[in-house]
């Protein structure tokens, strides 16, 4: 027999202003079931807490009702004084009288009436309620990280050097990701190969750091604390123990002019190759999709020259498995090209080109060593107009959002352009100046006071060439849309930064939710911004969201930070709020038929089957079993049971129908009828 | 008599909706009182046998609400809500149900004073409507005038 205890908060004012505390106290005490109702002014206080703590021992309570705020508030609290009071924490319900009833309605009889309403439904609920017990599941003390990018090595090293296990896989031959590409990093102009390059070397060297450069991920099983990851190391060619790095093999390829990834295809680069001077790790791979041998069978220059025997031609990708505890996703983000504008020539003209283009002209170790230069005939351009907002914030290109960075670093390209090209002109389209962040309104306001960059506010409506310039013409729109016609002698677009190709699969891969956008999602816009909906994988940088150096570092050390805090346990508790298929005693077993659509609709893939088996061996029938780690508790299954064998802990079928037959009792009206 | 004041019943998700309708409450949005909220982890959890008992309970009309397409805190469970709410309309209307008293509607975290109006709109319209009857006929069944079980 249930003995329910009803604890209704004044909370101050704010419940006791509009409901009449003592008479939703009163009439819960009618409640069958109900063997003591009280109000408070505050029962989350210490005397409060008191309160409930005598009562259940005074009163020999077996489940209690609070009604105050939202659960979402104070539940944990509420639980936690059962559970030391004896209670299982399970059996206390709280009843939303502040954010559902009092806050929301006029005080009068109407709205007490409710309140006790409110109270009703969880009385009888609660009276259905079971103890549950947290599940406690082991933790695999290794982190996956997936991205070599300054977001990645960051989360990889903060881990690592807390002591922990850490797996990196990149896909590209190299680590280091779009920040290695860069010439120098705004607002302070430092070199950014100089601030990343150390970095990479400490991941390459670091003893708990394990690093699958040219890899990617293949599958993932599992759960929180126990992942089990498939990696594909792709094919380098080449035995990585035995080469010394030397780079003879480079030198002797025949094929040399493949555009060059590493400048964003403003050089090239051999079939095999290291994508750039200062890569980890500094050995070649063969690209065999360009590789003469590969195409047509013959060639091996490079096998012949490396005086370390090295290269490996008949190679296979390898899968390496591997058991991971928690996973942070930092794969970063791609960058539209020219030619997704038509108004812009559909990338037809050599000399209007990316931001990231840009950055490997302006950079030493770029195509030019660091001289500005055309693309097309190689000379100094003497006027440049950058445009900013290049499908970023634009619908009619399908991407509305902003792309944070290209502000900065359309002030920086023009300010870097003014410091190697004194005489040169800087134009910079914009929309808006978006400069938010530390220094950030300090910098642009440089670029326009101290080096003369010639910013229009407008849009770029046509580029097209005459006689050898492109000529540009927009308008400006602080001069009452003015129209501008400009002779530039190069155009940078400062491209709309979008998700990676395959980041759809990839989430798919993880199971974790991604936006319209293709990045990826967040548990909680504000309160979760590094845990994903998926318990265990977090989020590190631009794979989220456009964001910029500092902001990517910092989220990066935020995921690092929950890795290492649930590596802190040896095991880990879970809300036991999960799905359970029945079980009978024999001949039935189980209510379920083996349908296996839940199986279908499992997002988490927690249900597998179970054979129920004679003692000699003889199959009797195929059941659903859920995987306790796996089931996250959203109940989909249950909804779709067609035998109803399934339910879900905490929200069961009983204890919900209770719910609703709770709220409006008629019976009197049909017995009248 | 007094004015008919609708009775409804809200199905909500725990992610989304409540919070939504706990965010109402923070910024101190009035609505009319005649909502009962039951909180489930996902609307995916809400089976339509729930709807049918809020009806046969007496209830005049029933919501359904949880998080925004893509917005699911578990992946997939509104996707799967929607698309068995798009037959259980079919198969209420097949059956001459008043489908104008169920509701199916997103609702975000975000999103209080959406769901402030969204109760006024229903109460209003339901009050329109006026109060669902057919409940007290199914309950007949089985006796005779006197309301005895035959």
């Amino acid at each position: 027999m249930a003995r329910i205890g009803v604890f209704i908060c004044h909370c101050g004012e704010n419940i006791g202003a509009t409901v009449d505390c003592e008479k939703v106290a009163e009439i819960a005490s009618h409640y069958p079931g109900v063997v003591y109702s009280i109000d408070y002014k505050y029962m989350c206080s210490d005397p409060g807490q008191n309160l409930i703590k005598e009562a259940i021992k005074e009163k020999n309570l077996t489940s209690v009702i609070v009604g105050a705020c939202s659960p979402r508030m104070h539940e944990p609290t509420f639980r936690r004084v059962c559970s030391e009071s004896g209670l299982n924490p399970f059996l206390c319900e709280m009843s939303n009288l502040r954010e559902h009833c009092s806050w929301v309605h006029f005080k009068d009889d109407v709205t007490t009436e409710k309140a006790a309403e409110l109270v009703r439904i969880l009385v009888e609920k609660v009276k259905r309620n079971k103890p549950l017990y947290p599940i406690k599941v082991p933790v695999t003390k290794t982190a996956l990280v997936l991205g070599g990018g300054i977001a990645g090595i960051q989360a990889a090293l903060d881990i690592a050097n807390s002591g922990l296990k850490v797996i990196m896989v990149e896909k590209n031959p190299s680590i280091g990701g779009h920040m290695a590409q860069l010439s120098e990093t705004f607002p302070t102009l430092d070199c950014s190969q100089c601030i990343l390059t150390p970095r990479m070397v400490e991941v390459a060297q670091h003893p708990n750091i394990t690093l699958y450069t040219y890899a990617e991920l293949e599958a993932v099983d599992g759960f929180i604390g126990n992942f089990k990851v498939k990696i594909r190391k792709k094919a380098k060619s080449i035995d990585e123990n035995a080469c010394t790095g030397c780079g003879i093999c480079s030198e002797k390829c025949p094929i040399k002019k493949i555009p060059d990834e590493f400048n964003a295809g403003l050089g090239l680069r051999p079939a095999i190759y290291v994508p750039f001077p200062q890569a980890v790790p500094n050995k070649p791979v063969i690209d065999r999709t360009r590789c003469t041998y590969f195409l047509k069978g013959k060639c091996q220059f490079c096998v012949k020259s490396c005086p370390a025997n090295a290269i490996n031609l008949e190679q296979e990708d390898e899968i390496i498995s591997v058991d991971v505890g928690a996973i942070v996703v930092a794969t970063g983000f791609d960058i539209k090209g020219t030619d997704f504008f038509p108004e812009y020539g559909y990338g037809a003209y050599k000399d209007i080109i990316t931001g990231l283009q840009f950055e490997r002209l302006a950079s030493a170790s770029g195509p030019t060593l660091g001289e500005i230069r055309r693309p097309s005939d190689g000379k100094v351009p003497e006027k440049i107009v950058f445009i900013a907002c290049a499908g970023s914030r634009d619908p009619a290109k399908g991407i509305d959002y902003c792309s944070k960075i290209c502000c900065m670093y359309t002030a920086k390209h023009a300010m870097l352009y003014k410091h190697k090209v004194h005489n040169g002109e800087a134009y910079i389209f914009y929309m808006d100046i978006r400069a938010g962040g530390k220094m950030y309104e300090e910098f642009v306001r440089r670029a326009i006071e101290e080096d003369e960059v010639n910013y229009i506010r407008g849009r770029v409506s046509k580029i097209y060439e005459k006689n050898g310039k492109l000529i540009v013409k927009g308008v400006d729109t602080l001069l009452n849309s003015y129209p501008v016609e400009i002779e530039a002698d190069m155009v940078v677009l400062a491209t709309a930064i979008v998700a990676n190709s395959d980041s759809e699969q990839l989430a798919q891969k993880l199971h974790i939710s991604y936006d319209s956008y293709n990045f990826f999602s967040e548990a909680h816009p504000k309160l979760k911004p590094v845990e994903t909906n998926t318990a265990g994988i977090m989020l590190a940088g631009a794979c989220q969201a456009p964001k910029d150096i500092p902001e990517s570092v910092a989220q990066a050390s935020g995921a690092a930070a929950k890795v290492v805090a649930l590596f802190s346990n040896d095991e880990l508790t879970r809300e036991p709020i999960i799905a359970q298929v029945n079980r009978t005693a024999p001949p039935i077993y189980s209510t379920c038929v083996g349908c296996f659509l839940c199986q279908s609709v499992c997002p988490y893939l927690a249900i597998e089957r179970e054979e129920i088996r004679t003692r000699d061996g003889k199959l009797i029938k195929t059941v659903a079993k859920i995987n306790p780690g796996l089931c996250q508790g959203c109940g989909t299954c249950v909804a779709l049971c067609r035998s109803k064998s399934i339910d879900l802990q905490g929200y069961t079928n009983q204890q919900i129908f209770a719910e609703i037959m709770a709220i409006y009792n008629r019976r009197e009206e049909y017995v009248r009828v | 008599m007094s004015e008919f004041e609708p009775k409804i019943i809200a199905f909500v998700c725990n992610w989304c909706t409540y919070a939504g309708a706990d965010l109402a409450g923070t910024s101190r949005i009035k609505y009319a009182s005649n909502v009962r909220i039951i909180r489930f982890p996902c609307t995916g959890r809400i089976d339509y046998m729930l709807i049918l008992k809020a009806f046969e309970n007496g209830a005049d009309a029933v919501i359904v609400s949880g998080c925004h397409p893509n917005d699911c805190h578990y992946t997939s469970g509104n996707f799967h809500a929607r698309r068995r709410w798009i037959v259980f309309k079919e198969l209420m209307d097949f059956l001459g149900f008043d489908t104008r008293r169920v509701f199916f509607s997103w609702v975000s975290a975000a999103e209080g004073a959406k769901w402030a109006s969204l109760i006024n709109e229903i109460t209003d319209e339901i009050r329109k409507i006026g109060p669902f009857k057919d409940y007290i006929k199914l309950k007949s069944i089985g006796k005779n005038t006197l309301g005895e079980i035959i």
